[in-house]
């Protein structure tokens, strides 16, 4: 339904692709809520997925003590919440993912800190 | 010659004739013309004259009540100053609280102000109207002692000197902000149900009982004062409140389905607010009142219960949210300090691991869930700072596009799992921590879709200091952010451990205490 209002009401949503300096990428890493929340990063979208593993991920997520074990050919991923299958050669535009993509990755047999999903 | 007294006026008399006996009908000007915000929300009033005030508060009367509450209030506060009150807290982890409530819930206040100010005029029944102008008047009132009591933190300790400046600008104070800031741009009859009913009636008493029980726990007679003297408003508010609702459900049935809408939607909406609350209950006052827990089984389960069981009889059901806020009272205030911990380096004031001690209490109060969920994260940071690897999380969290938490917020019946929920709008995407975030969001999407959301505003450039220069090779986009926050790095912010605050209380105390 539309806002009531005493006029027309219209405006420009506030984060279309165009105002940041790369898409918006939101990821998740299952069972390891030691990271409060997903993060929200800006990544170019000609970077390749496997470089975003293993390049960019240990500055994000590199604190936990889980992290070093991780197998990235094992990890699985999750899209929207749907099950998903990245090509870690290809760029993040080439694997169809876009502005305000949602991922989360669950990495088996890692559970957090005591197996506590933190 | 016989004196002829005149009979002094009752109070009803009274409340008429300098109430009820202000409204006239213009003759100039169509009625409609005169109060043109009354028809475009859907809410239709029969006949104003029926809405009772149960206070029958006149503003002679008034300004006598607030002026004596001042004069005592003044007392208080220049006592508690003048005797370095400050140092006789329990201990200078509390402060904390008291900056989280100044840059968090006064500009709330303030913006009360300006909203019942806004809707009385809008009113076009006097009753209603007069009783705004009170509430207005005592908003004001409120924001200001509250500052005017904590100011004299300002003078001994850090994180209080920019709340204003603060308040429309760092990342979880955009969380109060945008609370407000919805209410305050829809229609009057939703600003009633929204901070009138919802918040001043449902919720307030889980926001100032623990801040000022707090208060008085932890030995600060300075906010506790103000809170006292803000009580008897707040009875005449929820009052207020409940009658508006009742009112507007009176006048005509077609009001029930509307009223419903923004009850569900401001119960959720407040409730996502008074997570700061959670964690301040549980993890940031050195002695505790009672667990968040308990606060929400006493004020909402029992007091919510028995009003939405009165509201029946108008066929008002309880809030959409409610079975899932009383689900997540057992986990709510841990996943919220947590988020403070993470990002301890971007708030301006101090956060801390629990204690040994402090964990144990957390066990006691949540015995099902704080030793299985939250303790080992709690323990392994704990580790960490002690071997001098403090853990602040450096990246940005994805926020919900509604409240604009960060999504920390779990499955309400999985605490392992983060509660994800989308909508798609003209082509783009929105991201939402709860159903009740996202419903309120599909109902209104060209409202949110505006959202000021900090993470994606500083990811656009669009808050740093004009100085700064982002093509620098070393330009730091954080250390920028702080600045823009007026934050000073390692002051302000970081742990409580080693801070200058813990020095320097821990110094005072031990000069005014010994020799």
């Amino acid at each position: 339904m539309a806002v009531a209002a005493v006029r027309k009401y219209e405006f420009a949503p506030k984060d279309t692709a165009d105002k940041f300096p790369a898409p918006l990428l939101y990821v998740g890493w299952e069972d390891h809520l030691m990271f409060c929340a997903p993060f929200c990063v800006p990544f170019p979208p000609t970077l390749k997925f496997g470089d975003m593993c293993r390049g960019a991920f240990p500055g994000i997520f590199g604190a936990h003590p889980d992290f070093a074990k991780i197998d990235w050919d094992k990890a699985e991923w999750f899209k929207s919440g749907q099950p998903w299958k990245p090509d870690h050669d290809k760029s993040l535009a080439d694997n169809g993912l876009g502005h305000k993509d949602l991922l989360r990755f669950r990495t088996p047999g890692l559970t957090g800190l005591q197996g506590s999903c933190s | 010659m016989d004196m002829k007294v005149s009979k002094k006026l009752g109070l009803k008399d009274r409340y008429n004739l300098m109430t009820r006996d202000l409204e006239w009908t213009p003759t100039y000007q169509a009625v409609k013309d005169v109060y043109p915000d009354m028809a475009y929300e859907g809410i239709k009033i029969h006949d104003w004259s029926k809405f009772e005030d149960p206070f029958r508060l006149t503003m002679d009367a008034y300004w006598k009540y607030q002026a004596e509450k001042e004069r005592k209030l003044y007392a208080i506060i220049d006592a508690f100053n003048q005797n370095n009150g400050h140092l006789g807290l329990t201990d200078a982890r509390y402060i904390n609280a008291l900056k989280l409530f100044l840059t968090g819930v006064s500009p709330l206040e303030y913006m009360a102000h300006r909203g019942f100010a806004h809707v009385g005029r809008q009113f076009p029944g006097a009753g209603p109207r007069v009783a705004c102008l009170m509430q207005s008047l005592d908003e004001i009132r409120h924001s200001q002692t509250q500052i005017h009591s904590l100011s004299n933190y300002n003078k001994f300790y850090n994180g209080f000197q920019n709340w204003r400046h603060q308040h429309d600008r760092v990342w979880y104070l955009s969380v109060p902000k945008s609370f407000f800031d919805d209410a305050i741009s829809s229609g009057p009859f939703e600003y009633m149900v929204a901070i009138g009913f919802a918040f001043e009636y449902v919720l307030t008493n889980l926001l100032f009982v623990p801040f000022i029980s707090g208060a008085a726990y932890n030995g600060d007679m300075g906010a506790m004062a103000f809170g006292f003297s803000a009580q008897s408003d707040e009875s005449r508010h929820m009052t207020l409140g409940l009658e508006m609702i009742k009112f507007i459900l009176e006048q005509d049935p077609d009001n029930l389905p509307i009223v419903q809408r923004w009850i569900d939607k401001w119960f959720w909406r407040g409730y996502r607010v008074l997570t700061l609350v959670a964690m301040m209950m549980d993890y940031m006052l050195p002695k505790r009142v009672m667990s968040w827990k308990e606060a929400w089984e006493v004020y909402a389960e029992e007091n919510g219960g028995a009003l939405f069981a009165d509201l029946a009889r108008y066929g008002i059901t309880v809030p959409k949210g409610w079975e899932q806020a009383c689900k997540d009272k057992d986990h709510l205030s841990h996943q919220a300090w947590a988020v403070f911990y993470n990002y301890g380096a971007a708030a301006p004031f101090h956060t801390w691991a629990p204690s040994e001690k402090d964990m144990e209490w957390l066990s006691a109060k949540y015995p099902d869930t704080f030793d299985k969920y939250y303790r080992p994260r709690y323990e392994h940071w704990a580790k960490e700072a002690k071997e001098g690897r403090r853990f602040y999380n450096g990246t940005l969290p994805m926020l919900c596009q509604t409240c604009q938490i960060p999504m920390f917020f779990t499955e309400p019946d999985d605490p392992t799992k983060i509660a994800y929920r989308e909508s798609s709008y003209h082509g783009m995407k929105y991201h939402f921590c709860s159903d009740g975030c996202k419903d309120i969001f599909d109902f209104e999407p060209e409202k949110y879709v505006q959202a000021w959301l900090p993470v994606h505003q500083i990811y656009q450039g669009n808050c740093f200091t004009p100085e700064a220069d982002p093509s620098a090779p070393d330009f730091n986009p954080l250390a920028e952010v702080l600045k823009w926050y007026r934050i000073e790095m390692g002051r302000d912010n970081l742990d409580y451990e080693g801070s200058q605050d813990q020095k320097n209380f821990n110094a005072w105390r031990e000069a005014a205490t010994g020799n």
